[in-house]
């Protein structure tokens, strides 16, 4: 295919679509989907189909706010719709081309007028099985152009250029990373998706392998090109279903058109994708679990160096990246790197994408520039926290990030910054908690997690996430002392030191955070036995200490 | 010239070593007759960084490395024994006797286990976290050896001995995080898996949870220094 082709094809996707006079978006994601989303897609179908007016009922990747679905957005007025059934539908098209149905009407202007869309710019407008929507959105057109006008060290100085950092969460400049890959010798290389997204309350990549299959498989095919790698593979978890079967017709749909294959736009670049199922291992997030993984071994990381960039999948040099950044490359090749660098904070560029989940009143996907304040996610475009109660924490991360306190709701949003705080960017899991959340509670939770995602190799993170679990409990239940404390205190200092991979080191950040800010909250456990959210259930330590007592 | 040649300098604990290139800090340490402590490294077979006991400080950098995958570079200075690393290896061993049912008294390899010589020599005088006294099998049902999952460490010496040198691989690894343990075959029974019967894991655990069954009650020293000499007398070949 070339680039004319291309735009022959985008053309006739425009063409197609004046024939209609309005479009019904329906949002077909995983949380709109099980509210019914399907059988409202049919029911406005059937509607459109009886009215005499012209309209293309269309299915779409996650529009946002997911706890308003099942959304539906009609075009060209931008009107949308929440909370929709399939017994809307009638109404909805009878609406069309006069005045919106008022009872599912939604104002949700601040959620999205402080948002900043360029992973998600194809979320609610494109139907994620079928190619052509995405051409016809300047698909491929960063691939063809990175083919045939740019040379790969062209392609490594513009991601450079556009300051980019790997969004996976450990924040690596994506630029040095592709170029270290390009410089590694050898005939064979690799370019790795990593889609193992597990932290609890994330689902950023699970929303762009759904609702943007392609953009994805662009990405990784400009990588490749750029590195010289000619074999991919996308590391998908098998929670995903959805996702995975997206990701199978995109790269079907990418296949017969000729951009992936050999010969890529009669060029002689060849490259092809495969899908790889993870098995429900979180470790496998890890990059060299993740490649051990991919080899049919067990999930179970490996000391760096070698880097991947150097010695990975089946020990050749592996370019590694999560879907986000991938999903970020074709907008900087199509509209360059300055572009890109003029968005987010001095050391951050960009966009990020968070997934808004917990005591928050409009929880879903999110993307917003880098450096843009807490407050501004929380209060504005989160809508704040519902039902009268008051924020106390934010947690960024997932098991590995840390629980920022409201005082800190001023902090813009970067690396560095939520690094200083003693959370992580992460891969942009953000969950709000509120008065009626026990930070102890909150730390035995993700130390938990840690426990048992452990893959067990190493003896700090093994045995020591454990023990921290121990220690975390005698305090929920009522027994911990404050000889407890101090050990758990050591604990961690050890756990984050000397842990072989990430999940390790950072395991005990929920527990430092929230000693950090919340260290009443463990005072009052362990000293007045009670626990002032009145979530933990202390009265089993209680009532043996009274048996004791009596006897 | 020295660049040239592939020889480094280096130092170890204020100690002016050379190296050659792509040596492992443990090795040069060695080397050197300076002792830095392992458990899951033995020589002879892959390293896997895993225990973390090995681990040393490098001037500059505040992150600590395992010495026994951590090659060496020119004009890097290595502290292997500050107060820092003793605290973390105190604590690392102190980890492995809380997480599951060391009691020496008992055990065929009191006297000569790695472990007990460590935690001695580490000053590991009690155990403040809790035990955790969790209910492990003991399988018995090799003609020859016994495994006891009470005293196991998950250093995975007898998985690699069995992959890398018996070539077997009878040996693996089953579960996640802390209830992993190490299973023959499919985690089927010892004495009924696919086991050449060698006895090379058996020489290279370093506490009492693989053992012969002759030794039972009695002194059970183990001699895992075949694996230098086999390895050379393969190379040789």
């Amino acid at each position: 295919m070339t680039i004319e082709e291309l735009e022959q094809v985008a053309k006739s996707v425009c063409q197609e679509n004046e024939k209609y006079d309005f479009e019904v978006n329906v949002c077909m994601d995983l949380a709109c989907m099980s509210q019914g989303a399907d059988r409202l897609r049919e029911a406005l179908e059937k509607a459109a189909g009886a009215s005499d007016k012209h309209v293309l009922v269309r299915r779409t990747g996650c529009m946002g706010p997911c706890s308003s679905g099942p959304l539906v957005r009609v075009d060209p007025e931008e009107t949308l719709y929440h909370h929709v059934n399939a017994g809307h539908a009638e109404a909805i098209v009878a609406s069309l081309g006069g005045a919106p149905v008022p009872e599912l009407q939604c104002d949700l202007n601040d959620h999205f007028d402080r948002q900043v869309r360029v992973v998600l710019e194809n979320a609610g407008h494109i139907d994620p099985e079928k190619i052509d929507d995405y051409i016809a959105r300047d698909g491929y057109k960063a691939l063809l152009t990175a083919l045939t006008e740019m040379t790969p060290s062209g392609v490594i100085h513009r991601i450079t250029e556009s300051g980019l950092r790997g969004r996976g969460g450990g924040g690596y400049p994506t630029g040095l990373k592709w170029g270290t890959v390009a410089k590694a010798g050898g005939e064979l290389k690799y370019v790795v998706c990593n889609g193992d997204e597990g932290d609890p309350g994330a689902f950023m990549d699970r929303s762009v392998m759904e609702g943007d299959p392609h953009r994805v498989i662009e990405g990784m095919a400009i990588a490749a090109y750029a590195v010289g790698a000619s074999k991919g593979f996308i590391y998908v978890r098998a929670e995903y279903p959805v996702a995975v079967s997206r990701l199978t017709t995109a790269l079907r749909d990418t296949r017969r058109r000729g951009l992936l294959g050999s010969g890529i736009c009669n060029t002689p670049f060849n490259f092809d994708v495969e899908i790889r199922l993870g098995a429900g291992a979180f470790v496998c997030g890890e990059e060299t679990a993740l490649l051990a993984s991919i080899e049919g071994r067990r999930g179970a990381p490996k000391p760096r160096p070698p880097y991947p960039a150097v010695s990975g999948l089946w020990g050749k040099p592996t370019l590694i990246n999560n879907v986000e950044t991938f999903a970020n490359i074709a907008p900087i090749v199509r509209n360059g790197g300055k572009w890109f660098a003029n968005m987010g904070s001095e050391r951050s560029k960009g966009t990020k994408v968070f997934a808004l989940t917990g005591k928050i009143a409009n929880t879903g996907l999110v993307e917003v520039p880098m450096g843009i304040k807490l407050r501004e996610i929380i209060e504005v475009i989160g809508g704040g926290v519902p039902d009268g109660h008051t924020f106390k924490a934010v947690q960024t991360g997932g098991p590995s990030g840390g629980c920022i306190p409201a005082e800190m709701l001023d902090l813009g949003v970067s690396y560095d910054a939520l690094m200083a705080v003693g959370s992580i960017m992460g891969s942009g899991g953000m969950i709000v908690m509120d008065d009626t959340s026990c930070m102890v509670n909150v730390a035995r939770f993700f130390v938990e997690f840690c426990m048992t995602e452990s893959c067990g190799k190493c003896i700090p993170c093994r045995a020591g996430t454990a023990q921290m679990f121990t220690l975390l409990s005698r305090i929920c239940e009522g027994s911990g002392t404050m000889e407890d404390l101090d050990l758990l205190v050591s604990l961690c200092n050890t756990i984050k030191e000397t842990s072989l991979c990430g999940l390790g080191m950072t395991a005990p950040n929920p527990v430092l955070s929230t000693l950090k800010y919340f260290k009443n909250e463990y005072i009052e456990h362990i000293v007045h036995k009670r626990c002032p959210a009145g979530v933990c259930n202390m009265e089993a330590h209680a009532s043996e200490v009274s048996k004791e007592v009596l006897a | 010239m020295s660049e040239s040649m592939g020889v480094k300098t280096l130092i170890i604990d204020g100690q002016e070593v050379s190296a050659r290139s792509g040596q492992t800090i443990l090795e040069v340490a060695r080397e050197n007759d300076i002792k830095i402590p392992t458990l899951c490294h033995i020589e002879g077979l892959g390293a896997v960084g895993a225990c973390r006991l090995c681990l040393v400080e490098v001037k500059g950098t505040s992150k600590l490395f395992p010495s026994c995958v951590a090659n060496i570079h020119e004009g890097m200075e290595v502290l292997t024994d500050t107060e820092r690393l003793r605290k973390h290896r105190r604590v690392i061993l102190e980890l492995l006797f809380a997480e599951r049912n060391h009691i020496c008294s008992v055990c065929v390899s009191n006297g000569h286990c790695e472990l007990q010589a460590l935690a001695q020599e580490q000053g590991v005088t009690h155990i403040s976290l809790p035990y955790r006294n969790p209910a492990l099998a003991v399988d018995a049902s090799h003609e020859r050896f016994t495994v006891d999952h009470n005293r196991c460490i998950l250093c995975t010496r007898c998985v690699r001995v069995c992959a890398e040198i018996e070539g077997a691989h009878v040996w693996d690894v089953m579960g996640r995080g802390i209830d992993s343990i190490v299973i023959t075959d499919l985690h089927d029974e010892w004495g009924a898996s696919s086991c050449t019967r060698c006895g090379k894991c058996v020489q290279v655990c370093p506490t009492g949870a693989l053992f012969d069954k002759s030794k039972i009650g009695s002194d059970h020293p183990k001699y895992p220094d075949f694996l230098p000499y086999l390895n050379l007398m393969r190379e040789a070949q």
